[in-house]
């Protein structure tokens, strides 16, 4: 380790002045960590315990002693501190990476193998064992999902246009409590929701995929509420005003000042909100049902989508287990990649129209 | 085109403060006015209670009288929205819209509205507008770019040639070079003394200089100590109020002894 030791000042090269600092140079905390990791991976394997997850923390754990001791006796307390924060944020970072990646490897590994055109392209129809596909759990969530966002877009940012412009005292206080206890429902509240509304008209037993969209609403729409009023609130008060000071009427002044400004915020904050109900899956179990067969009639008997999918194919596994177990991480990627597809759409619509309110 | 204000006894409040107290005067029809004091005497607060502004803050309120000519901005029945189309207001910051291009900027008052203007109306009127802010040569041809792509010095002459698209009245403005540098403050003073001969022109400045240079009369306001109302404390030409004030207090400010 000592090569990493360097007479630090003189590395600057520049001249001393009461404003110089001693300074590690870049490639220190780099070849600290490369060292850290080399030493300790030879100590592990002389003793003959080399395993990877006992390596890499204890490494972290030296590399941030050696860095912080450098960093002490060459740059000083404020910097050695600094130091000790950055790793400390960057390992809390990994840490939080750790699952992410975890489950998108294991999707992709035991997902890739049916990721196949028959699974794009056929039912589960009269199949047993092998083969059929997600077509119909596809399109049962593309018609749900939509059906929910119909319904939470306009009823979410009409609440959020409504707080943000209009409201005040009481009402606005009380819609403001009452949008923060519905972010909190349970999933499967939602669902025995959308099941008791429906089965007042319909009576029980009622399964439908607009049942399913009701429910996804009820959890949908209070982000969509939040994520508005959020984007709303950007906009700065002046811009209102110009267009107050130009005798346009407060509603005008809404449609065609904040609404454009602030567009780019809300269609993104709803597409994230989106990704965000189109995974879920107690609720649909109970009012949406599954089934095995095709139906684009959100009005009318069970409909299957991709979570409720995956599900059944791992709970309800017949004779060929694997072909089932296959199919649901096969409808796992499949959902993962939508969520991914959805929230790149997202940013790219908030990088691509925001105006550039910055000046 | 120009119109006379009358205030008489107004009151003002932001909720139970009560902001300023007490302001009559009256403002001739073509001429500019300059309202001067120190920071926080609600020069800004009494500004916008020409053109019924100060009210979309929550919980402001006005007591009193507004008239221009003659009618009441503050009687029953009145439409602030058709109030502020015939007064005018320009904002300490700059503040084009960020969506629009310069040419929708400019056409703002009347696109917003959802008025219909044919092509080559809406073109003279850009450039009318444009060219009565000692702007059009400067921008004529990026008319189609973003507003908020021009310097704020620029930027205020926009919001000076949106304002005055819509044939206001009167034209308020607030500290409107205070966020320029001073070759654009010289430009947006040129300006003034243009605009003037159609325009009643009311701005609020805390630059003594340009309070001179610009304005034909001068009303000076003043606060006793935080959390008392700012009041009127002395309007008159404004060679007078330069030269020789009739009150201690606004010698003293404009001679720099104090704000
Ligand atoms: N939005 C507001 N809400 C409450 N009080 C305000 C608001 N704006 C200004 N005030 C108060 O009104 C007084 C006058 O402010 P202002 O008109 O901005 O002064 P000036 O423009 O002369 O600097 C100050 O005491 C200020 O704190
Ligand atoms: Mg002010």
């Amino acid at each position: 380790m000592t090569q990493t030791m360097t007479p630090a000042p003189s590395s600057t090269g520049g001249m001393q002045s009461a404003l110089t600092a001693s300074k590690l140079p870049r490639w220190v905390p780099a070849a600290t960590l490369v060292g850290s990791v080399a030493v300790v991976w030879m100590l592990f394997a002389l003793m003959g315990t080399a395993n990877l997850a006992g390596v890499l923390v204890v490494s972290a754990i030296v590399f941030s002693v050696v860095l912080y001791a450098l960093s002490l006796a060459i740059e000083g307390r404020r910097k050695a501190a600094d130091r000790i924060a950055t790793i400390l944020v960057g390992v809390a970072f990994l840490l939080a990476l750790i699952p992410l990646i975890s489950v998108f490897y294991t999707a992709l590994t035991l997902g890739a193998g049916r990721f196949d055109a028959e699974f794009f392209s056929s039912s589960m129809r009269n199949v047993v064992g092998a083969g059929g596909g997600a077509i119909h759990a596809i399109t049962g969530t593309v018609l749900i999902t939509l059906a929910t966002a119909v319904i939470s877009i306009p009823i979410g940012m009409l609440t959020a246009i409504y707080l943000v412009e209009y409201g005040t005292g009481k009402l606005k206080a009380a819609i403001t409590f009452l949008v923060d206890v519905m972010t909190g429902i349970p999933s499967i509240v939602a669902g025995l929701f959308a099941y008791a509304l429906l089965s007042l008209f319909l009576g029980p037993g009622v399964r439908m995929g607009i049942g399913g969209a009701i429910a996804l609403s009820v959890l949908m729409i209070p982000v969509v509420v939040r994520s508005t009023e959020e984007m709303l609130k950007l906009v700065p008060n002046e811009l209102r005003e110009a267009s107050y000071a130009l005798g346009v009427p407060k509603y005008l002044t809404i449609l065609k000042v904040v609404l454009p400004t602030s567009i780019a915020g809300i269609v993104t904050g709803a597409i994230i909100a989106i990704a965000r109900v189109i995974g879920e899956t107690a609720p649909l179990l109970i009012i949406a049902g599954f089934t095995t067969s095709m139906n684009y009639d959100l009005f009318s008997d069970r409909m299957m989508t991709l979570p409720v999918f995956a599900y059944t194919q791992y709970a309800q596994q017949g004779a060929d287990a694997q072909a089932y177990i296959d199919r649901a991480w096969t409808a796992a990627l499949a959902l993962i990649l939508i969520v991914m597809a959805l929230n790149l759409v997202g940013r790219l619509i908030a990088k691509l129209f925001s105006p550039k309110l910055a000046r | 085109m120009s119109k006379r204000i009358e205030v008489s006894d107004l009151n003002v409040y932001y909720g139970s403060f009560l902001a300023v107290e007490d302001v009559s005067l009256t403002i001739e029809p073509r001429s500019v006015t300059a309202f001067i004091g120190p920071s926080g005497c609600g020069k800004s607060t009494f500004l916008r209670t020409l053109n019924r502004m100060h009210e979309v803050i929550p919980g402001a309120r006005v007591e009193g009288e507004v008239r221009i000519d003659g009618d009441n901005l503050y009687g029953p029945g009145v439409d602030p929205v058709l109030v502020r189309r015939q007064v005018g207001m320009v904002f300490q910051r700059p503040n084009p819209f960020p969506t629009m291009s310069i040419k929708e900027n400019v056409l703002a008052g009347v696109k917003l509205n959802n008025r219909s203007i044919s092509k080559s109306d809406a073109d003279a009127l850009v450039e009318k507008s444009l060219r009565g802010a000692n702007l059009w040569n400067e921008v004529k041809d990026r008319l189609d770019k973003p507003g908020s792509g021009l310097s704020g010095g620029q930027q205020q002459r926009l919001c000076i040639a949106r304002a005055t698209a819509v044939s206001p009245d009167i034209l308020l403005m607030d500290e409107p070079c205070s966020a320029l540098d001073p070759i654009s403050t010289l430009a947006i003073e040129d300006l003034i003394e243009d605009l003037k001969k159609e325009y009643t022109i009311v701005i609020v400045t805390h630059n003594m200089q340009q309070a001179s240079r610009v304005s034909d009369k001068t009303a000076f306001f003043n606060i006793a100590g935080t959390g008392k109302p700012g009041k009127l404390i002395e309007y008159d030409q404004t060679a007078t109020i330069f030269t020789q004030p009739s009150v201690q207090a606004t010698e003293d400010y404009v001679s720099g002894r104090f704000g």
